[in-house]
């Protein structure tokens, strides 16, 4: 076990309830916290001056099918004063796939939130706007679940007819 | 007749449909895109009109989505790299270099220094194609097609660079995890030095019809405007938010490569519009011809070469089923076929990590060895393969339009488990709306032109 | 018309088909990376006014050549198809990119496994991008085409 950073333990000294986990893998610094105190520390994170993260890099989910909880949503963050990075993974249970939106925060999350909508179905309660981003209306199903099939197609207007084999 | 009637029942529903009142005044709703003339591109943008003012607009995209990231969950972890090529088609190489740089974080491999210096060589002028792609095109939707002819013109050299190196014009797919496909060519360096100066005489020729022309000047200056506060809250990066005066740039302030042993300027902007914008990817392009002409000078010099006789590789599998070996076995080199030039044993060693768990064999090994052989059919076949140790890792390198960054999950497997990529240009157009409201409908194309919206990579 | 064409019709033909082969003008329905290519194809390098058919018309409606340059998928979909209907007779596609051709490498939900599912295509051109020799190539093919076909007036 690696020695943890110093970032890491501040973080956790400061919210020992909400943090689940943390490591470093390859010197990337990772919190895993409880879901319910999303938005308490990101708020956190975004304001204090020894993190200062102003900036969301990034969101993404990854689908853990076959383990509980399923899903993670991810959030990468960047201080551009103090240059740091930190990477905040928050696990969500497939039965209740609902996470707190944190546009309030970062406006920027806006599409990032949607296209974990889109690509997941991960519901961020309190978006303002969440519709599907990337895909359309017609379309079936959360397409990077690990269990939607890689070449399930939804058209949308009648394809022709064409031979296949010459 | 009746069908007539039909027509003009439907006609005043649509525009009824159209004109929502709002305070009493009537807004029209007009459909920008999917396919437009003056956008690169294809993206549909919503704007709620009052008059010629944007009162409100909203961007719907998606329209090249190509399923990258399920599509490379089903690939192995070097066949990956062809499908970063295309998500900045601009600048294939800098995904490539971001790909494989945040795989081999996931090893925790070492390359060695030349690797490193012609990764930075290959993306700078990537880069440098990159900006010329996107202020020609961006002159090009306000009427001075002269720009766009010129910048094409410089963008073709580089383009006959590119194509010396990886044998591709576009689509490069130049790097390998642990170091490259090939080595650099003979007289490259001569080569790319004269490109660069014609490339330096067209950005004068540029500053020359643009940065002084009133039109463009009218056009540009004061339009979209976007403060540094806004812009680091929506994750602006690149030269988007350099123009807005903040100095953040990932090769200064998280450098990857070389870039710490290079000398170069941080070019930013004041106001953050248009024309700030447009002077900064002008700016960098000067500055990424310092890094290469730098590069050059501090690059390790690959080892001569040993002389020897050459053999094709037929008939040397055809001596050993006759139970002979060459002669002068130790100085053997094989006769290889021009595709495969640069990919020599001796500069393989210059150019690829040692670690034998990522990079193959070089081929005369392969043809000539039985461990070599093993270890080639080991790294290539299925179900055997590159395995990067589990875990995952997040690596960002400066693209041309911002932090491009690859979030990587391994489960230890032949296949990545999850490939997320962080577009740049995803952050900066989801605050378009933002940056042209209150504008006339003709400053959306401007605006959207210097944001340099790339559709391989916002849709992926 | 029934039977044999006249000796006229066919000379007219032929004429029509030479002029018409030199006057292409198209509507690039630019999408992806093969769009680079076009860029290179229409600017002074290759020049592809050579041929006749440098100026590209952004109004579907003026056009006789669809150039599809690039990936198609299943949310543009209807957009091509739309375009396609709206060009006047006599028309011409050109599948530029063997994205547009196939579905290239991207086999997947997102793409339309070639765009002869959504509008019937003259000249398939292949590569990813293709270079814009072959480009060129492509482009002599239709106007081989253009000129040996038989030419509706009205």
């Amino acid at each position: 076990m690696a020695v943890e950073s110093a970032l890491i333990k501040f973080v956790k000294e400061k919210f020992p309830n909400f943090v689940i986990s943390t490591h470093s893998f390859r010197n990337d610094d990772t919190i895993v916290i409880r879901k319910e105190g999303l938005k308490q520390v990101m708020t956190f994170l975004k304001t204090d001056k020894n993190t200062l993260f102003n900036m969301l890099v990034d969101i993404t989910a990854v689908d853990n099918l076959g383990s509980e909880p399923r899903f993670e949503v991810i959030y990468h963050i960047l201080s551009l004063t103090l240059k740091l990075r930190l990477r905040i993974k928050v696990p969500v249970e497939e039965m209740e796939a609902e996470v707190d939106s944190i546009t309030s925060i970062w406006p920027g999350a806006n599409w990032f939130e949607r296209e974990v909508f889109d690509m997941f179905g991960i519901i961020f309660k309190n978006h303002p706007d969440l519709k599907r981003i990337l895909m359309y209306d017609e379309f079936e199903g959360h397409p990077l679940r690990k269990d939607f099939p890689l070449k399930k197609q939804f058209p949308r207007i009648q394809m022709r007819e064409v031979k296949t084999k010459y | 007749m009746k069908k007539e009637k039909e027509d003009k029942k439907d006609f005043q529903e649509g525009i009824e449909l159209f004109e929502e009142k709002i305070d009493g005044k009537h807004h029209l709703l007009v459909n920008m895109g999917p396919s437009h003339p003056s956008m690169h591109g294809i993206i549909k943008i919503i704007l709620e009109l009052d008059g010629e003012l944007v009162i409100n607009s909203e961007v719907e995209i998606g329209y090249l989505h190509r399923a990258f990231e399920k599509t490379c969950e089903n690939r192995f972890w070097n066949g990956v790299i062809p499908y970063t090529d295309r998500l900045n088609y601009c600048s294939p190489i800098i995904n490539n270099v971001g790909y494989v740089l945040a795989v081999e974080k996931l090893f925790g491999l070492e390359i060695p220094d030349r690797c490193k210096y012609i990764r930075v060589i290959m993306s700078e002028l990537a880069r440098i194609a990159d900006h010329l792609t996107c202020i020609g095109a961006a002159a090009m939707e306000l009427g001075a097609f002269t720009v766009f002819l010129y910048a094409m013109k410089a963008r073709e050299y580089l383009y006959e660079l590119l194509e010396d190196v990886t044998g591709a014009r576009v689509t490069n797919a130049y790097t390998r995890i642990g170091g490259l496909k090939a080595d650099l060519p003979n007289g490259f360096t001569t080569k790319t030095l004269n490109a660069l100066d014609k490339v330096k005489e067209v950005i004068k020729e540029t500053h020359a019809l643009l940065t002084g022309n009133r039109i463009f000047i009218d056009r540009m200056k004061g339009v979209g405007i976007v403060s540094p506060e806004d812009a680091i809250a929506w994750g602006f990066t690149g030269p988007c938010l350099r123009s807005t005066g903040v100095d953040y740039d990932v090769r200064k302030a998280f450098p990857y490569l070389v870039y710490n042993e290079m000398n170069f300027e941080i070019p930013v902007g004041e106001n953050g519009d248009n024309f700030d914008r447009y002077l900064v990817r002008m700016e960098e392009m000067i500055q990424s011809i310092r890094i290469i002409e730098q590069a050059f000078e501090k690059i390790p010099s690959s080892l001569p070469t040993t002389e020897g006789l050459e053999y094709e590789p037929a008939k040397i599998i055809e001596m050993a089923k006759k139970g002979l070996v060459p002669e002068d076995k130790d100085t053997l080199k094989l006769l290889l076929p021009n595709t495969l030039e640069g990919i020599d044993a001796e500069k393989i060693r210059d150019i690829c990590s040692s670690d034998k768990s990522a990079v193959l064999e070089p081929k005369e090994e392969v043809y000539t060895n039985i461990e070599a052989l093993m270890q080639h059919f080991k790294l290539i076949m299925n179900k055997h393969g590159i395995r990067p140790p589990e875990g995952e890792v997040y690596f960002p390198v400066e693209a041309a339009n911002g932090e491009l960054g690859f979030y990587l999950v391994s489960k230890g497997e032949d296949k990545p488990y999850r490939i997320h990529v962080r577009p740049p240009c995803f952050a900066i157009l989801s605050a378009l709306p933002v940056m042209i409201k209150g504008l006339m409908v003709a400053d959306v194309i401007p605006t959207f032109g210097s944001i340099n919206m790339i559709g391989g990579e916002l849709d992926r | 018309m029934s039977g044999e064409a006249g000796f006229l019709t066919t000379k007219l033909d032929e004429m029509l088909g030479w002029a018409r082969k030199y006057s292409i003008f198209s509507y690039p329905f630019v999408t992806a990376c093969c769009g680079m290519e076009y860029m290179s194809v229409s600017c002074a390098h290759y020049d592809i006014d050579r041929f006749g058919a440098g100026w590209p018309r952004f109004s579907p409606r003026q056009s006789d050549l669809l150039l599809v340059v690039g990936t198609v998928n299943h949310k543009i979909a209807p957009v091509l198809r739309k375009v396609w209907e709206q060009m006047a007779e006599p028309k011409w596609v050109i599948s530029f990119g063997v994205c547009a051709t196939s579905g290239g490498f991207y086999d997947n939900y997102a793409t339309v496994q070639g765009i002869d599912r959504i509008i019937p295509v003259d000249v398939y051109i292949g590569g990813c991008p293709p270079r814009p020799e072959m480009v060129l190539e492509g482009l002599m093919l239709l106007q081989k085409k253009i000129a040996s076909q038989k030419q509706e007036l009205f």
